[in-house]
């Protein structure tokens, strides 16, 4: 925001670094607590984690990207969708789900590189970040609409990675579902956090995100680097596509990435869009909030999850726009 | 230059005259799809006062239509207002919207803005499934129907008053302004241009024809539910005003065109099946960012010059 | 025997603004050259010319291949290490990531680089992991150059090393410099606007105006010269 919009519109601003520390360790005091005293919170809290983990791995791949171009990536979610008919076509076709998933994160991985190489690049050349959203929502369109064409809107069914048994700690039910889609979002942003912070490509990666004309000066090929970081945000919304399938909520068809979308922007939003670390956090807290508050709260009804998202992300954007771990940015004038 | 000035009052009138004469040869289904490029084309006209004038991006414009459009069924099927005397007010609804939403957007720049808008887009149709006493929930209200030629008549009545106002607004100081807006806001805001009250503004006018569009919308369906005003509605008004050309009056008709013409050219001819068309779309998108990101309006402007200069010069083939 | 560097007839634009006019010069190895001259001479424009980050024309050789076609990324593998004005240092990586990235294209162990880096600035021993922001000006010039070090660079172009700095830290840098050009052989093109402490370091000079050069020669002649430095240079 400039200077000239803080003194047209005030607005009031969170300075203190110790305000989010606090706000995060008091939310998982509640919860903690919360789950002990109620067997329903406890088990609303583990599934709002499971959701929160699909949106979590969705936003840090948006991070990823924005970081790099300050593009936000509005196909991110629609080629989540493409490899996830992919994983379920290779299901179809025998291999089993595992080897299935594997497979596809590669797939993801050349894919992704690919879309930045052939669609986006060419967009870049010429355009400043508009003329780029505009070409993401293009490529929104055109991969939906692929999926929609090669296998048709009626909705499939996509066999589930972990067993459907539930397991029982103390007197509440935990389903393997539950579990294992926060085991496998987790590791895949750990895995990736450890490639950033332990390889030398990784180290690339950073340095091309952040200072890309010094970057060129070491010898670093920016613009591979770019790809690559395409290539790694599609194997994360792979991940992300994957683990929503399996969920019993989510119905394998053409729009099933929309909402998810918009959960990952709230969640990009909250955490600060150039953090992947408040990305994780931002998506777990979503994925919580909206779990939990249709429980106990009586109006908010299932349609109305996705207006609820919107208010948070309304109201981030209002009182800290550069969410809970982002550096307020001084914009150049 | 007097020779522009008279080729483009030529091509609005053979334009003007091509869509007053059109009804009379096409059958009454295609009258009303031609009610629907009306439709189309005053939203994209809308949509370009807030992007492609002030650089505000929305990719939300279908949830304002979603307002006027609930507007005018909630009016006519539950408190039996005529259909007409329902559109000043939806364009009103439509602008008090804008102006609920513009101020917020005031803090936001481009990329936030999209993203907030694109938000929009997928949680009005939700509110609207949601309070089903209001709008008749998922299954939605139904409205009289009316015959092609009417709806034809009004969208392209309605199309051309706004089609004037818009051109009006943008031609005098309120437009430069606009203008200055999206291409420096510092140069404009010490130019003493109040940066507020106009993005709040176009914002307000933008929404007021969405609002409108929307409400014609309905009438030609002659029904309203919530799948009406989805993401892919204001997706497709996001690409009729960039390809046609955002920051352009005449691209608004190409880019209307393209969106309700296209699909339906490619499926008749049985080229391609429908299921192909949001894939030409896209690929269309990305292409015209690639080439000519200003849309076709640019497209013309480039052509038309080209056989100026080639005119003037003496060419060597 | 051909110099390192040659520059030939070099133009260089920002857009419609033209920046370079024929520059012409020469650098030999294991020389040290300083590029003199008044804001907006065109010394830094001259240094981009060579990284490959501004766009030019004219013939520029490097080690008997033309530097025509190549972006950044080529030259600096080529054996080029260009710090630039404001240091391009990665503030929000620590001191030991910015090394690291010094020795990018580099495969092999490193262990030896960074003995030698060391040597030249022990400090940075203790300070690895701090985020490379935070240290004073002085200390980010410095890593600036030990990363640059840490590339092995034939040639090593240095624009601005004093700018901002306090006159105590400046001498340290050009000590190193200097102590970097007689112990290991590093060619260096420098350009400053301290034109004391460059004539004072160097083998030899050009002064730039308005994009040319107007005059050059052995460092000590021209520091003699008073003519020259009080036109030139002045002082």
């Amino acid at each position: 925001m400039t200077a000239l919009t803080r003194t047209l519109v005030p607005g009031f601003r969170i300075r203190n670094s110790w305000i989010v520390p606090l706000l995060i360790a008091g939310a998982c005091v509640f919860l903690v607590i919360g789950s002990l005293q109620s067997s329903l919170f406890a088990q609303q809290t583990v599934s709002g984690l499971a959701n929160g983990g699909i949106y979590a791995s969705l936003a840090v791949a948006l991070v990823l990207i924005y970081r790099a171009t300050e593009v936000i990536n509005f196909a991110q979610g629609g080629l989540a969708t493409v490899t996830t008919y992919v994983a379920w076509q290779l299901i179809d076709w025998g291999l089993t789900y595992w080897l299935a998933f594997a497979a596809t994160l590669g797939i993801a991985f050349v894919g992704g590189m690919l879309v930045e190489l052939v669609a986006i690049r060419p967009v870049e050349r010429r355009g400043n970040v508009l003329t780029i959203v505009i070409a993401s929502i293009g490529l929104l369109i055109l991969a939906e609409g692929a999926v929609g064409w090669i296998w048709g809107a009626q909705v499939k069914f996509m066999p589930s990675a972990f067993p459907a048994r539930v397991f029982h700690v103390g007197g509440v039910a935990f389903s393997f579902q539950d579990i294992g889609t926060i085991g496998v979002s987790i590791a895949a942003v750990f895995v990736l956090w450890l490639f950033f912070r332990f390889t030398k490509v990784g180290l690339a990666m950073r340095a091309a995100a952040v200072r890309p004309a010094a970057a060129r000066l070491v010898g670093i090929r920016v613009s591979w680097m770019l790809s690559l970081g395409w290539g790694l945000a599609a194997v994360l919304g792979a991940v992300s596509g994957l683990m929503a399938a399996a969920s019993p909520s989510v119905l394998l068809q053409p729009s099933m990435m929309d909402g998810i979308l918009i959960y990952a922007f709230a969640a990009a939003v909250l955490g600060g869009l150039e953090s992947p670390a408040g990305a994780v956090v931002g998506g777990l807290s979503i994925g919580v909030i909206l779990n939990l508050l249709p429980t106990y709260v009586d109006w908010v009804a299932p349609a109305l999850l996705l207006p609820v998202a919107f208010v948070v992300m309304l109201v981030v954007l209002l009182v800290k726009p550069s969410g809970l771990f982002g550096r307020t940015r001084v914009r150049k004038v | 230059m007097r020779s522009s000035l008279v080729v483009r009052s030529v091509v609005i009138g053979a334009v003007a005259l091509a869509i007053a004469l059109a009804p009379f040869i096409l059958s009454d289904y295609n009258r009303s799809q031609g009610a629907t490029v009306a439709v189309f084309f005053i939203a994209i006209l809308g949509l370009n006062i807030v992007t492609g004038y002030t650089g505000q991006i929305s990719i939300g414009h279908g949830a304002f239509m979603a307002i006027g459009g609930y507007t005018t069924a909630i009016l006519v099927h539950d408190h039996g207002w005529s259909e007409l005397s329902t559109i000043p007010l939806a364009a009103l609804v439509g602008f008090a919207a804008g102006v609920i939403v513009g101020v917020p957007a005031l803090r936001f720049h481009g990329t936030y803005l999209a993203l907030v808008t694109f938000a929009v887009a997928l949680a009005v149709p939700q509110v609207a499934k949601n309070y089903s006493h209001f709008t008749g929930g998922t299954e939605g209200l139904v409205l009289p129907a009316h015959t092609g030629l009417w709806l034809y008549g009004v969208s392209w009545a309605a199309a051309a008053i706004l089609f004037v106002l818009a051109w009006l607004i943008l031609r005098a100081r309120t437009g430069r302004a606009f203008r200055a807006v999206r291409d420096s806001e510092v140069a404009a805001a010490s130019s003493g241009v109040s940066l507020a009250a106009y993005k709040t503004v176009a914002f307000g006018v933008s929404a007021a024809f969405a609002g409108v569009a929307g409400s014609i919308y309905v009438l030609v369906n002659n029904f309203v539910n919530p799948d009406l005003f989805g993401l892919t509605l204001s997706l497709y008004i996001l690409i009729g005003a960039v390809v046609g050309g955002l920051g352009s009056l005449w691209g608004v008709l190409v880019g209307a065109a393209f969106i309700q013409l296209l699909p339906i050219g490619l499926t008749s001819s049985h080229v391609l099946s429908s299921q192909s068309v949001p894939v030409i779309f896209g690929a269309i998108v990305i292409l015209v960012m690639a080439l000519v990101p200003r849309g076709a309006a640019d497209l013309l402007r480039a052509i038309v010059s080209l056989h100026v200069r080639r005119g003037s010069n003496a060419p060597s083939p | 025997m051909a110099p390192l560097l040659a520059l030939r007839d070099v133009d260089a634009r920002y857009g419609p603004i033209h920046a370079l006019h024929g520059i012409t010069l020469t650098v030999d190895e294991g020389e040290i050259v300083a590029l003199l001259g008044a804001n907006g001479a065109g010394k830094t424009t001259t240094l981009r010319a060579i990284s490959g980050t501004v766009r030019r024309s004219g013939s520029l050789e490097f080690a008997g291949r033309s530097l025509g076609r190549c972006g950044p990324e080529a030259v600096a593998r080529l054996g080029i290490a260009h710090v630039p004005e404001g240091r391009g240092t990665f503030s929000e990586l620590t001191v030991w990531e910015n090394l690291r990235l010094g020795a990018y294209i580099r495969r092999g162990s490193l262990d030896a680089d960074v003995a030698r880096v060391l040597e030249y600035f022990p400090w940075i021993e203790g300070r690895r992991t701090q985020q490379a922001g935070t240290l004073s000006g002085g200390e980010q010039q410095m890593l600036a150059l030990a990363r640059a070090v840490m590339q092995r660079p034939r040639l090593l172009l240095l624009d601005e090393p004093s700018l901002g700095l306090a006159p105590l830290v400046v001498g340290e840098i050009f000590r190193i410099v200097k102590e970097l050009n007689s112990r290991e052989g590093a060619t260096v093109l420098l350009v400053e606007q301290n034109a004391r402490i460059s004539l004072a370091s160097s083998d030899r000079a050009y002064v730039l105006e308005v994009g040319r050069v107007a005059v050059d020669g052995p460092s000590a002649e021209l520091a003699a010269n008073e003519s020259i430095r009080r036109s030139y240079l002045g002082y």
